[in-house]
């Protein structure tokens, strides 16, 4: 007998039970829209999350100063730790100097295109009167801002002049204009603003807006936002009173260059070269290529942990499509000796039964997929994220709903056909 | 020789025993030789426990004689396969209950395509078929309703055209019109009359009402499982 024999059959049943049919379905409905909702939200913010980190430069190592792991510190007391030594500060000796960065250049001057630098002066308030705005100081050299790509609206840049000078100059984001000049661009650029922070009103001159991009790491609302306002890399340092170096640098790989093994030679070109007789520090260094594969691994790891348990309702919706094909065998078991009497095979009913569980699955299966879609667009329009759909999850369902299908109609199907016909037509 | 040709249903010394090898081993057949020939109306009588269901069924191989050997339109059947007696049942046998056993959730038009869709005919064929024979028992006009919108009568109407549709080898009625009124029941004996007579059909009818049995070609009378007496009915051709 043909397929769409028996799914046409498998159809007319479902419709002669309706709620019955539904009830079925829930549970493997619940079961698959979980997975694809859990999938698709898990996929957006993963692919977000990459490109945001991408937009950050896939190619950028940070350069940092880190506290030896496995070092023996002797403590002022002269007990000796092994192991992480929590008890040591970062001395003037301890920073990454310009002599060292000069040298790196020349030793690497193929494979380094740019030295990003900058210098946080902490986060405070702008303030023009009662008018406000959140920000974030800081200092940076040219190759820095070059990097960030900022798109100026109102203006000029930092210019040479102002690096070299240490000039009290900055660059203000449209938003904190917006806050604190009613958005009149033209006004800001010369105006002065203060800015309070760390218990002290420093006072910049605006240069520049440049216009505010959303990063997709921000859930706050529009007026708590912290926008950088950004200053002359050795404006900063001297607000810091911070001459000897730095803790934290990003360095630009030349194109072709591979990151994750120049990360290695510049380890250990610092480590050989500065920090050979340095007991507690190293030199350690990163790409964002290796963050943003270990972020897409964890959460990886966490869809797939969730996935499971949805797995484990799919398998409940399983049992119960199971109980349900048992039942209604038993309610037809006349329907299967008349079948059996007019000609039909032992293998024809069970094709029949495990048709009908199959169809219950895929459609549940379907049901879920949709709702599974509307749940992953809400969930990911209200965490921020750009909706993503999950083809690997969808052709997953689809499959474990046949899957569920044949495994749990197998049984009661087989049942079915292996009735003696003489017993099914004398049920009552 | 020609009358071997002739026989439909060769019955040869057939012995149904249940619960074979257990204490409450149970000889229901006790070597039963009947043989059928084409064409033939006949009935078979006798009074509940008398055998009759269980002859049927193995009439009818929905089961295996436990001794004895059946040939049924020379093909033998008491070693065929499982599915070997399926196709058996499709095309050779037309089976019409008593209860009708028509499926309820479908129309009476796909009730009545049920065998050929388990025979393999195209479903354009199998529409056209069946619209024929529902038109033969005079149900062209209900062939869309489903089964409990329709009569007790008008249900076996529609099981005589289902028993048909393969073209099958013998008609087997399993008490017909017990669950009909005299009229419908009357009516319904007729249809069974006209297939023997128009379509030279071979039909074997169960009952327990000597009145019907009267009116077939032979009436065989069964009694605590074995054959006691056979004679000819007013139905008789010869």
């Amino acid at each position: 007998m043909l397929i769409g024999e028996n799914i046409m059959l498998a159809l007319n049943g479902l419709l002669a039970n309706k709620m019955r049919a539904i009830l079925t379905m829930l549970g493997i409905i619940i079961g698959i829209s979980s997975v694809i909702a859990i999938m698709s939200v898990g996929n957006s913010i993963s692919s977000s999350v990459t490109s945001s980190m991408e937009d950050m430069g896939v190619n950028n190592i940070t350069l940092g100063v880190s506290q030896k792991s496995t070092s023996e510190t002797a403590t002022a007391d002269g007990r000796v730790f092994m192991g992480f030594s929590r008890g040591s500060t970062m001395d003037d000796g301890d920073y990454i100097t310009d002599e060292m960065l000069d040298a790196m250049k020349e030793e690497f001057v193929d494979s380094v295109s740019e030295v990003l630098l900058s210098e946080s002066a902490g986060s405070g308030t702008a303030e023009d009167g009662s008018l406000t705005a959140n920000v974030t100081l800081t200092g940076v050299n040219a190759a820095y801002l070059e990097n960030e790509d900022l798109t100026l609206i109102s203006g000029r840049t930092l210019t040479e002049t102002d690096q070299a000078n240490a000039k009290r100059v900055v660059l203000v984001s449209d938003k904190l204009a917006d806050s604190l000049f009613d958005g009149n661009y033209d006004v800001a650029v010369g105006s002065e603003v203060q800015v309070y922070v760390s218990n002290r009103y420093y006072s910049y001159a605006i240069v520049g807006v440049y216009e505010y991009e959303d990063s997709s790491f921000t859930t706050e609302s529009d007026n708590d936002v912290y926008t950088s306002l950004y200053m002359p890399l050795e404006t900063a340092r001297n607000q810091n009173h911070s001459t000897v170096g730095y803790s934290q640098l990003t360095i630009v790989t030349a194109s072709g260059v591979d990151s994750a093994s120049l990360c290695t030679e510049l380890e250990n070109w610092f480590n050989n070269s500065y920090y050979r007789n340095n007991d507690s520090f190293e030199i350690s260094a990163s790409s964002m290529e290796s963050m943003v594969s270990s972020m897409t691994d964890m959460l990886s790891t966490v869809s797939i942990a969730i996935s499971v348990i949805a797995g484990i309702s799919l398998l409940v919706g399983g049992i119960g499509v199971m109980n349900i094909m048992l039942v209604s065998i038993t309610e037809r078991t006349r329907e299967i000796g008349t079948r059996k009497a007019l000609g039909a095979t032992n293998g024809s009913i069970r094709l029949q039964f495990i048709t009908e569980s199959i169809v219950i699955c895929l459609l549940g299966g379907f049901i879920g997929i949709v709702l599974g879609l509307i749940l992953a667009a809400v969930a990911t329009n209200a965490l921020g994220y750009a909706a993503k759909l999950s083809v690997g999850g969808i052709v997953f369902s689809v499959t474990f709903s046949i899957l569920i299908g044949v495994f749990f109609g197998y049984y009661p199907a087989n049942k079915a056909a292996k009735m003696n016909p003489i017993e099914a037509l004398r049920y009552e | 020789m020609k009358e071997k040709q002739n026989t439909i249903i060769d019955l040869r010394h057939i012995v149904k025993r249940f619960y074979v090898g257990q204490p409450n081993e149970l000889e229901i057949l006790h070597g039963i030789d009947l043989q059928v020939k084409k064409g033939e109306f006949v009935s078979i009588v006798g009074a509940s426990g008398s055998g009759k269901t269980t002859l049927m069924n193995i009439i009818g191989v929905l089961d295996r004689p436990t001794e004895g050997e059946y040939t049924l339109d020379s093909v033998d059947v008491a070693g065929a396969k499982d599915k070997e007696l399926s196709g058996i049942r499709n095309r050779k046998i037309g089976f019409v209950f008593q209860t009708y056993n028509l499926i309820s959730r479908t129309t009476a038009l796909r009730n009545v395509e049920l065998p050929m869709m388990y025979a393999g005919v195209g479903k354009k064929e199998r529409q056209e078929r069946a619209k024929y024979y529902l038109q033969m028992v005079g149900m062209s006009e209900r062939m869309t309703h489903r089964p409990d919108e329709l009569s007790g009568g008008q249900k076996q109407r529609v099981s005589i055209a289902r028993a048909m549709t393969n073209d099958p080898s013998i008609i087997l009625a399993d008490e017909p019109t017990g669950a009909l009124d005299s009229v419908t029941g009357r009516k319904i004996m007729d249809i069974f009359h006209k297939l023997h007579e128009e379509q030279g059909k071979t039909i074997v009818l169960i009952t327990h009402s000597n009145e019907l049995a009267e009116e077939t070609g032979r009436i065989i009378t069964l009694k605590d499982g074995c054959i006691i007496g056979e004679r000819k009915g007013s139905g008789a051709l010869c």
